[in-house]
């Protein structure tokens, strides 16, 4: 059909990975389709070139569901209908009709091609031919949603069963295109092996996936040499699968740039080998985020705050958080906790989980302690309330045990402030 | 007979596509049931495709509390929001605490603003305090009179002001039906104000003038709304309790109360003017939609 052969280069530059459909086949397949019209056979078949002719405007859907819908006549091809495309619709419904295999020619020259006539979608039809049509609503060309092709996409049905979330991933620009030009048996099988291989759970994957698909365009050797990097560092098997969970960006970076970033926070931080490590073990984000705030907040702490390199190494140890928090809640939690409190540098520096906590909390606590005359900081002297307890507790075991009233006291001197 | 594409029988999806891959991994068996799972649930409901159910959620605010300010805050959820419109209409009171510095003058009224005069207080008494509260309030009660378009010589008039229900029919500037102290000890002093049509900015600018008429200056430190109309701080929830039952919760403590105020203040009072907009139907809102409150601590 010199309309189909029209549709067919349009329908190859959408969709990459479909070799094996070429045009002679679908030829072929048209030209059954006309054969079976010209003889008059069963209703079926009569139906399904029906749908081809009524449909052919809709390149995707229906001249794909013709294509397979005669190779499921052969029914040695099955099996690799699956394997094809990604975005034929799925091969069931071809199965499930029940066609009949008229006697088709295997071999039909093309020159006979334009000697068909056409059918013209304004052809009667009769009642029972047009309920057994079925007129679902082809594949959209271009969509805003990945919902519209959820129903013929194996690759995204394998994805959505993973766990991988699409409706965050069709916010990103270029995700959705990318996922759906995949397939799934050649490259994602390959990169889900290998993740499981690291040490990531078959239900973590779907939330590391969700955050980075792009790891699906990575070469498999690059991601390879990465963690061979990581573990030529000493990073144990266990360390990297926590690492690439916490931070899911983490093998779509070069080996050049981690190198880079492992160097950095050795350097800054004056750390040894093995504290450095344990630090990016347990943020590992500190390696996949940007370098500019951890700087900015060196400065702050050692410049502004007035702490030394040890004092902050400490800290930093403890509460690796400190490294990305935000420069204005720092210093404000600080004014507070130095000026109104009258809490020493010393005092600090053993308790970090402060900068980690909400201003509002500490300044609550603290009002509601000097209302009842219980606001001891000073560790020389009797009834000392450390930091951590007055921080890290939730609010029942503060009010019992350190405030020693009750929680609805707490919440009426709440209402006051 | 017309087949739905979307609604097929699991096997057949597992012979074709599923096998291969089964035997290449020990991937869970769930994955072939919910494979027909996925065919047979509408896609448009399969939350890993759509996304969540419910993105939005359209909340009005009632009164306004600037960023220093905190106490009651109403808010409207839903439907209730037509019910903030209305409360406005009705034009209640609202109470505050006011606390104020002696001693001190800035360029905004409060504690952190630019420092403008420093004075001595020692001369400012309790007493000299009180007759100023006692000025201003007789001051802010004629205009609300005039305001109220009330003709204070009919009987009825004058009943309604001895009960103290006089309101004020359209947009006034801020009158203060009450003002008394609470606390004093001097340079600090505790007021409590009730008032309308008020911001707090000019509350505060209120203490800077109490103190220039004390030939001194003030300045404000803190505000609080403790009442907003009918909702008090008992109803208020704090942010530890800013889920959805103590909200549920308190909507539906709230509803018949709102129902009955706002029905109250809208039903027209014999002997006055009759204004249009007064006098229409009001339709009872169920639970589900209402009025809801917070107290939020200022900065």
């Amino acid at each position: 059909m010199a309309l189909s052969a029209q549709q067919i280069p349009r329908w190859f530059n959408s969709i990459k990975l479909i070799s094996v459909i070429t045009a002679p086949q679908l030829r072929q397949c048209s030209q059954r389709a006309g054969k079976t019209l010209l003889c008059g056979f069963s209703a079926q078949p009569q139906m399904s070139s029906d749908n081809f002719f009524l449909q052919w405007g809709f390149k995707t859907y229906r001249t794909s569901s013709m294509w397979s819908g005669c190779q499921s006549a052969n029914s040695g091809r099955q099996e690799s209908n699956s394997a094809r495309s990604t975005l034929l619709p799925s091969v069931n419904e071809q199965s499930q009709k029940t066609q009949k295999t008229p006697n088709f020619d295997s071999e039909l020259s093309l020159e006979g091609l334009d000697d068909l006539p056409l059918l013209s979608p304004l052809q009667p039809v009769s009642e029972e031919e047009a309920v057994q049509i079925i007129a679902a609503p082809p594949l959209p060309p271009v969509s805003f949603t990945l919902r519209d092709y959820v129903d013929h996409s194996e690759t995204l049905q394998n994805l959505v069963l993973l766990g991988l979330d699409l409706s965050k991933i069709e916010k990103q620009p270029d995700a959705a295109n990318l996922l759906l030009r995949l397939d799934f048996e050649k490259d994602i099988k390959q990169i889900l092996l290998f993740l499981k291989d690291l040490g990531i759970e078959d239900n973590q994957l779907g939330t590391f996936l969700t955050k980075n698909y792009a790891i699906f365009s990575e070469d498999l050797e690059n991601l390879k040499t990465r963690v061979a990097y990581l573990q030529s560092k000493n990073f144990s098997k266990a360390d990297i699968a926590q690492m690439v969970r916490k931070a899911p960006f983490l093998l779509s970076f070069s080996v050049e740039r981690l190198d880079n970033r492992l160097g950095f926070f050795q350097k800054e931080l004056q750390l040894t080998v093995k504290k450095t490590r344990d630090l990016v073990v347990r943020l590992p984000r500190l390696l996949t985020g940007s370098l500019e705030p951890v700087k900015e907040n060196m400065k702050v702490y050692h410049l502004e705050l007035g702490f030394k390199l040890n004092e902050i190494q400490h800290m930093i140890t403890k509460i690796p958080k400190m490294l990305t928090a935000n420069k204005r809640k720092l210093t404000e939690t600080f004014d507070y906790v130095h000026n109104v409190m009258s809490i020493p540098h010393h005092v600090i520096v053993r308790f970090p989980q402060i900068f980690n906590t909400r201003l509002f909390k500490v300044k609550e606590r603290h009002l509601f302690l000097t209302y009842l005359g219980r606001a001891q900081y000073d560790p020389a002297k009797p009834n000392y309330i450390s930091l951590d307890k007055l921080v890290s507790m939730p609010d029942e075991i503060f009010c019992e045990e350190i405030a020693k009233a009750s929680v609805r006291d707490f919440e009426k001197f709440l209402k006051t402030l | 007979m017309v087949r739905n594409p979307r609604v097929q029988p699991a096997p057949a999806l597992g012979s074709v596509r599923l096998h291969p891959w089964n035997e290449v991994t020990t991937w869970p068996r769930p994955i072939l049931g919910a494979a027909s799972f996925i065919e047979e649930r509408d896609p448009v409901c399969f939350f890993p495709v759509c996304g969540p159910t419910f993105t939005s959620l359209k909340v009005g605010v009632g009164h306004r509390l600037d960023a220093q300010a905190s106490g009651v805050l109403v808010l409207g959820v839903g439907r209730g929001r037509r019910l903030l419109t209305d409360m406005y209409n009705a034009h209640l009171t609202k109470d505050y605490t006011v606390r104020g510095l002696l001693g001190k003058a800035t360029d905004d009224f409060c504690e952190d603003g630019r420092l403008v005069e420093k004075t001595t207080y020692d001369h400012v008494t309790r007493e000299k305090l009180d007759r100023i509260l006692a000025l201003i309030q007789g001051s802010h009660q004629k205009a609300l009179v005039m305001y109220s378009s009330l003709d204070l010589q009919t009987q009825e008039a004058y009943e309604m002001a001895v009960r103290g229900l006089i309101r004020p029919t359209d947009k006034s500037p801020m009158l203060i039906t009450g003002i008394r102290c609470l606390h004093f000890a001097p340079p600090e002093f505790l007021l409590e104000v009730q008032c309308m049509h008020e911001t707090q900015k000019q509350l505060r600018r209120l203490v800077h003038e109490i103190g220039l008429e004390l030939k001194t200056t003030a300045l404000c430190s803190q505000v609080r709304r403790t009442r907003d109309g009918f909702f008090t701080l008992d109803d208020a929830l704090l942010r530890t309790q800013w889920d959805l039952h103590s909200i549920q919760d308190a909507i539906q403590a709230a509803a018949p109360r709102v129902a009955a105020e706002l029905e109250k203040s809208l039903r027209p009072e014999p002997g006055t003017q009759q204004l249009p907009g007064l006098g229409r139907p009001w339709d009872s809102k169920g639970p589900s939609s209402g009025l809801g409150l917070e107290s939020c601590a200022g900065h």
